[in-house]
C-alpha cells in the first residue's frame, strides 16, 4: 500500500472522519480507504469530497484515531467478493467471515480484520462448458462446479466490457478458486487471466443479462396469507412495515425457511444479534424440505446488527443485494430477506447529519427516496445470455417510527415495491398471526401473474380471492357497525356474513408460525383447503335466528380450526374435511 | 503521555473546546475548575480544536482552567470486590467503604459480542408474577424495558424481579434516580438478602446531567466481565428515558441535527449498542436487562419508547398499577413456553388473551350503553375473574399453579368448544364436570 495515494486525518466526529489530501490529488467517490489508527489499518469509504478535504465513514469504531493520522487509498470501490464457496457463510456487512475473525477475550470483535471472503484453499470439481476460440462477454459461463445441490457457473468476470475470445481454458480437474482457469483476450489483443473469485462494486447494479421480464411467476412462500391473497412474484419486491413487536421478525423467519426459493439471502441490517442467532444456530440442523440438505446450504447471512458499527450498516445491504444479483447471473432464483430497511436508512441519516447536510423530512437526508429505489429496482426477474432465467426477489422490512406508516422511509418504500403486507398492532394484539393486516395490504402481482394462477392452482382462482377478499372488507364493515349499533341492530343475513368472514380470518389467514403442520402449506393443501373454505362461503346457510347462527357457525369455525392442524390428507383430515362437506351438502 | 492545557476556546453547555494536538477521539481528560475537578470526554476533533463533554457539567468552568487528557477512554474498576458497594456516575464509591485503587481498570463502551459467539437463550426465569410467567415468560440473556409512564409503581415492580430472579449478581444502574427512590432500592435489597450480590452505579437526579450518559456503560462494562467469567448477570436500569435525555442535550449543545422531538439521528444505534450487551455466553455466563423507560405523557410513540420497543427483545406496559396484557409481550418466550415449560402453556396464553380481547369488546360495547346479551354476561365474569387471578400485581403464584388456574378459569366461563384450543389438550388438561 505505501506507493499508493493519501492523506492524513484533520478531524473526527463519531464514525465520519475528515481527511486532508494534496492539492490536485485524485480522489475517486466511493473509494475505500484506510485509516491508520494505532497502527491498525481501518476500513472507510469515501463519501464526500470538497476541495481538498474529503469526508470518509469508517467502517470500525473510530475512538482512539488522532488528527494527523495516516490515511492510504485503495484505488477500488467498495467491492463483494464472488465465487464458489458463498453459500452457507456469515459475513458482516464488508463480507468478512464472521467465523473465522479472531475475537478478543474469546467473544468480542476486534476492529481492523479484514479476511478472505471465501475460502481460498478448499478445491473445486471444475468442469469446463467453453473451448478455445469461444466468443464470450462478462457474465457468460466458462463452466461449472458442483456446489451443494446446484452447479455453480463460473462467469466471465463481470467487469469485462465488450467481446473476448477464450485462448485457454483448463480441463476437467480440481482447482481452488484462486487458481487460473482461463485466458481471455480481448479484441484489442489484451490477454487476462481468470480465476474462480472476481469482485463487484457493491453500489452498481449488475445489468449482464439480456433482458428484464416481466414477473409473472409465483414465488411460494407457504404463508397463506400471502400466497393466497398477496401473493409474491419471483423478481418482485415487497415490503413489510410494522409496529414492533407486531411479529416482523417471526414472519421473516418464516419466509426465509419456507419459501420455495434456490437461495436465500439474509440481511440482518442493524437488528437485533439474537434474531440472527436463532438463524445461524437453527438453520444448520433443519432440513430444507425440497432437497434433504440441511437448510444453511442454501443460505447466506449478513449480520450488521445494531450494535456493530453503523457505516458497515449501510454497505450491508448492497453487499446482499450484489450476492443475490450474482448468484441471479448463474440462473437461480434467489430471495432476498433485508431487516431493517430502516436501519439502514437511519445510517444514511446518522452519515447525513455529521456531514451538516441539509435534512429532509424527519432529517432524513433528501436523497433517501432514490437511494430505497435504487435498492428495490436490482430485483427482478431476468433472461440471462443463454435463454435461461434467473430472478431476485427482494423483501425489505420497514420499521416505521410510532408504527406510524406515513413517515419517510415507509412511504418511499411504498413508491418502489410490488406488494405490501402491512403488519398491524390491532391484530397482533389480538394474536391474530401473522398479524398483517389484510384491508390495508396489497400485492400488484395478483393481476401480473393471475392467467398463471388461474391456470396452476384453479381456473377461477383469481376471482375466488377477490371475492375472499371482499368477504373480509365486508365482515369489517359489518363488526364496525355492530360496534355502533350492537349485534341487535343488524340482520341475520349480516351477522352470518360477518361470521364467515371470522372464519377466512381464522382458519386461512391466522396461521400458527410454531405448529408442525401449521408452520408451513403447501400450494396443493392451500388450493385444496381454500376451495373448501370458499365453498362454506357459498353455502346458503338459513339460521333461524342470531342465537343458532352464531352456534352453528362457532361449530363449523372449530371444524375448520381443527382441519388446518391435522397432517394434509391424513385420516384425522379427511373425517373433518368429511363432517364440514357433510353440513354444506357436498357429499 | 499526559498533556496539559489551560486555554479553553469555547464553553456551550456542557461542551468545551480546547486547542490541542495528538489528541486521541474518545480519550478521557480531566477539568480542573476552582474547588473541583471533573472528568471529560473528547468527542469532537477538528483541526487542532478538541471538543469534550464535561461531565460534571460545564458550569462554574473558566476559560484559563487546566484541562489534563488521560491517554485513554473512560474505564472502570473492575473485580469481585465491587460486590455489595454502591457507585455514583462517575465511578467513585459513595457508600463508606474504601477505594478500590488496587483494582484493575477495564475500558466501558467496549465493542460488541461477535453475533456467532452467542447461544439461543434456553433458560427460563419464573418470577412468580403470572402476568409475566403464563403470558410473557422472562428469558436468560434477554433484554426488556418496562414501559410505564410517569408515577406508576415501575422501580417497584423492577425491584421485586430483580429480588426474585435466579441470577448470581445484580447490578443496578440509577440514571437521574430520585434519592428516595434509590434508599427504597437499597432497603429493598437488603431485607431480601441480596445486597452482597449488588452492585449499585447511581447517578441521582441532583447529580450533573452528563454523568448520566456513563452509568449504563460502566453497569455493563462490569456486567461483562463477571458474564465471560461464567456469572449470570442481571442488570437493571432506570431509567433509559433519561439517559436519552442526556444525549439529546449534548447533541443539541454539539450543534447536530435533530431527528425528532430534538434528538440525535444516532438514537438507535446509541440506545442498542447498550442493550445490545445482553448476551448468553457460549460455555460461560450471560447478561439479562430490564430497563424503565418512562413514557413522557404516556405515548409510546415518543422516540425513546419507540426506538426501545424496536431493539429490546419484547416490552412490559406498567398502567395503572398492572401489566397490560395486550402491547406487552417477549420476544423469547417462543424458546422456552412448552419446551422449558408445560405443553399446554402456549395455548392456554394464546387462548386466555384472545378470549380477553373480547371481554374488553363486550365492556366497551356495554359502556356505549347497548344491551347486555347472555354471552356478554359470560365474558364479564371471565375479564373479572382474569384480573382478580391474573393481573393483580400481588398475586404470587408459580407457573403450573397459574397453568391450572387458567384452565379452571376458562372452563368457568366458557365451553370446550369455544375456546380455540387443540382437543388433544382439551381432552387431557379441561377440568372435568365442566
Amino acid at each position: 500500500m505505501d506507493n499508493l495515494s493519501g492523506g492524513h486525518v484533520v478531524g473526527v466526529t463519531g464514525p465520519l472522519a475528515t481527511i486532508e489530501v494534496k492539492k490536485g490529488q485524485e480522489v475517486l467517490q466511493n473509494e475505500v480507504a484506510f485509516v491508520v489508527c494505532q497502527g491498525v489499518p481501518l476500513k472507510s469509504e469515501i463519501i464526500r469530497v470538497r476541495g481538498n478535504l474529503v469526508d470518509m465513514q469508517v467502517f470500525e469504531s473510530t475512538t482512539g484515531l488522532k488528527v494527523g493520522d495516516e490515511v492510504q487509498f485503495s484505488g477500488e470501490l467498495l467491492s463483494a467478493t464472488l465465487g464458489p464457496g458463498i453459500l452457507g457463510n456469515i459475513y458482516d456487512g464488508l463480507q468478512n467471515p464472521l467465523a473465522k475473525l479472531e475475537n478478543n477475550q474469546g467473544f468480542f470483535l476486534k476492529r481492523g480484520q479484514y479476511l478472505n471472503s471465501l475460502d481460498e484453499e478448499k478445491v473445486w470439481e471444475f468442469t469446463p462448458e467453453v473451448s478455445k476460440g469461444t466468443k464470450v462477454k462478462g457474465g457468460h459461463y466458462l463452466g461449472k462446479v458442483p456446489e451443494g445441490i446446484f452447479d455453480h457457473h463460473i462467469l466471465v468476470p463481470l467487469t469485462f466490457l465488450g467481446t473476448w475470445e477464450v485462448v485457454d481454458i483448463k480441463p476437467v480437474g480440481s482447482y481452488r478458486i484462486t487458481d487460473q482457469i482461463a485466458v481471455l483476450r480481448n479484441d484489442d489483443g489484451r490477454e487476462e487471466t481468470v480465476t474462480m473469485k472476481q469482485q463487484w462494486p457493491v453500489k452498481i447494479p449488475l445489468r449482464t443479462y439480456e433482458e428484464r421480464l416481466l414477473p409473472n411467476r409465483q414465488l411460494l412462500t407457504q404463508c397463506r396469507l400471502i400466497d393466497i391473497f398477496y401473493p409474491l412474484a419471483e423478481g418482485g419486491t415487497a415490503c413489510i412495515p410494522g409496529p414492533f413487536g407486531a411479529g416482523k421478525t417471526v414472519l421473516q423467519q418464516i419466509i426465509s425457511r419456507y419459501a420455495q426459493a434456490d437461495i436465500v439471502i439474509i440481511v440482518a441490517c442493524g437488528e437485533r444479534a439474537g434474531e440472527v442467532v436463532e438463524t445461524i444456530r437453527e438453520f444448520p440442523e433443519l432440513e430444507d424440505p425440497r432437497t434433504g440438505k440441511s437448510l444453511m446450504d442454501r443460505t447466506v447471512i449478513i449480520c450488521n446488527t445494531s450494535s456493530m458499527p453503523v457505516a458497515a450498516r449501510e454497505a450491508s445491504i448492497y453487499t446482499g443485494v450484489t450476492l443475490g444479483e450474482y448468484f441471479r447471473q448463474i440462473g437461480l432464483k434467489v430471495l432476498l430477506l433485508a431487516d431493517s430497511t430502516s436501519r439502514w436508512a437511519q445510517a444514511l441519516r446518522e452519515a447525513s447529519a455529521r456531514m451538516e447536510e441539509i435534512p429532509g423530512e424527519e432529517a432524513f437526508p433528501a436523497y433517501l427516496e432514490s437511494r430505497i429505489a435504487a435498492v428495490y429496482e436490482r430485483a427482478g426477474l431476468v433472461r440471462l445470455y443463454n435463454d435461461t432465467t434467473g430472478s431476485l426477489t427482494v423483501i425489505g422490512t420497514v420499521s416505521p417510527a410510532g408504527g406510524n406508516f406515513e413517515e419517510p422511509v415507509t412511504q418511499n418504500t411504498l413508491k418502489v415495491v410490488g406488494a405490501f403486507y402491512g403488519l398491524s398492532r390491532t391484530r397482533s394484539d389480538q394474536r391474530r398471526y401473522p398479524a398483517i393486516d389484510p384491508l390495508i395490504s396489497w400485492s400488484l402481482y395478483l393481476n401480473l401473474m393471475g392467467d398463471s394462477l388461474n391456470k396452476q392452482r384453479n381456473e377461477e382462482w383469481v376471482t375466488l380471492v377477490r371475492e375472499a377478499q371482499d368477504l373480509l372488507f365486508k365482515g369489517s364493515e359489518i363488526h364496525q357497525m355492530m360496534l355502533v349499533v350492537g349485534e341487535e341492530g343488524i340482520s341475520v343475513d349480516d351477522l352470518v356474513l360477518y361470521l364467515k368472514s371470522e372464519i377466512v380470518d381464522a382458519v386461512c389467514l391466522q396461521q400458527d408460525a410454531f405448529d408442525v403442520v401449521e408452520r408451513a402449506t403447501s400450494e396443493e393443501r392451500q388450493v385444496s383447503d381454500f376451495l373448501l373454505i370458499m365453498d362454506m362461503v357459498h353455502h346458503p346457510f338459513t339460521f333461524k335466528g342470531k342465537e343458532e347462527a352464531r352456534e352453528q357457525m362457532t361449530h363449523m369455525q372449530n371444524l375448520f380450526f381443527q382441519l388446518k392442524y391435522c397432517p394434509f390428507q391424513g385420516d384425522e383430515y379427511q373425517r373433518y374435511r368429511k363432517e364440514i362437506e357433510t353440513i354444506l351438502g357436498k357429499e | 503521555m499526559i498533556l496539559e492545557h489551560s486555554r479553553i476556546t469555547a464553553i456551550q453547555g456542557d461542551i468545551i473546546t480546547v486547542p490541542a494536538t495528538g489528541i486521541t477521539y474518545g480519550e478521557l481528560a480531566t477539568v480542573k475548575s476552582r474547588g473541583r475537578t471533573s472528568l471529560a470526554q473528547v468527542i469532537r476533533l477538528r483541526g487542532d480544536g478538541v471538543s469534550l463533554q464535561v461531565f460534571a457539567g460545564a458550569k462554574g468552568v473558566a476559560t484559563g482552567d487546566q484541562v489534563r487528557f488521560l491517554g485513554h477512554p473512560m474505564q472502570v474498576a473492575f473485580g469481585d470486590a465491587l460486590l455489595g458497594r454502591i457507585f455514583n456516575g462517575s465511578g467513585d464509591p459513595i457508600d463508606k467503604g474504601s477505594e478500590l485503587m488496587a483494582l484493575p481498570r477495564i475500558d466501558i463502551g467496549g465493542p460488541s459480542v461477535n453475533p456467532i459467539m452467542r447461544v439461543i437463550p434456553r433458560g427460563f426465569i419464573e418470577t412468580r408474577v403470572p402476568m409475566v410467567d403464563v403470558f410473557n415468560p422472562l428469558v436468560e440473556s434477554q433484554k426488556l424495558p418496562i414501559f410505564a409512564a410517569a408515577g406508576e409503581p415501575y422501580n417497584d415492580l423492577l425491584a421485586r424481579i430483580g429480588m426474585r430472579a435466579n441470577a448470581d449478581i445484580v447490578i443496578l444502574g440509577g440514571i437521574g434516580l430520585k434519592y428516595d427512590e434509590y434508599l427504597k432500592f437499597r432497603i429493598a435489597f437488603e431485607q431480601a438478602g441480596v445486597l452482597s450480590r449488588t452492585i449499585m452505579f447511581i447517578h441521582t437526579a441532583s447529580d450533573p446531567v452528563v454523568e448520566r450518559l456513563l452509568v449504563p456503560d460502566m453497569c455493563l462494562a462490569v456486567a461483562e466481565q463477571f458474564g465471560v467469567r461464567g456469572k449470570r448477570v442481571l442488570v437493571l436500569l432506570t431509567d433509559m428515558t433519561a439517559f436519552a435525555d442526556a444525549m439529546k442535550e449534548i447533541a443539541i449543545s454539539m450543534d447536530m441535527v435533530p431527528s425528532n422531538l430534538g434528538y440525535p439521528g444516532s438514537l438507535y444505534s446509541d440506545l442498542a449498542s447498550r442493550y445490545e450487551k445482553a448476551v448468553d455466553f457460549e460455555g460461560s455466563g450471560s447478561i439479562t436487562i430490564l430497563a424503565v423507560t418512562t413514557m413522557p405523557g404516556d405515548d409510546v410513540t415518543h422516540p425513546v419508547p419507540d426506538n426501545t420497543g424496536y431493539i429490546t427483545e419484547g416490552q412490559f406496559y406498567l398502567r395503572k398499577g398492572v401489566i397490560e396484557p395486550f402491547g406487552s409481550l417477549s420476544r423469547l418466550k417462543q424458546l422456552v413456553i412448552g419446551k422449558v415449560t408445560r405443553e399446554d402453556h402456549g395455548y392456554i396464553m394464546n387462548s386466555m388473551v384472545r378470549l380477553f380481547a373480547k371481554s374488553r369488546e363486550v365492556e366497551q360495547k356495554l359502556a356505549m350503553g347497548f344491551d347486555k346479551t347472555a354471552d356478554d354476561d359470560r365474558y364479564l365474569h371471565y375479564a373479572k375473574l382474569f384480573y382478580d387471578r391474573f393481573m393483580d400485581l400481588k398475586v404470587d403464584i408459580g407457573l403450573n399453579d397459574a397453568l391450572d388456574l387458567g384452565w379452571k378459569t376458562l372452563s368457568e366461563c366458557f365451553r370446550a368448544d369455544e375456546v380455540g384450543i387443540k382437543q388433544e389438550f382439551v381432552d387431557k388438561y379441561w377440568p372435568k364436570g365442566h
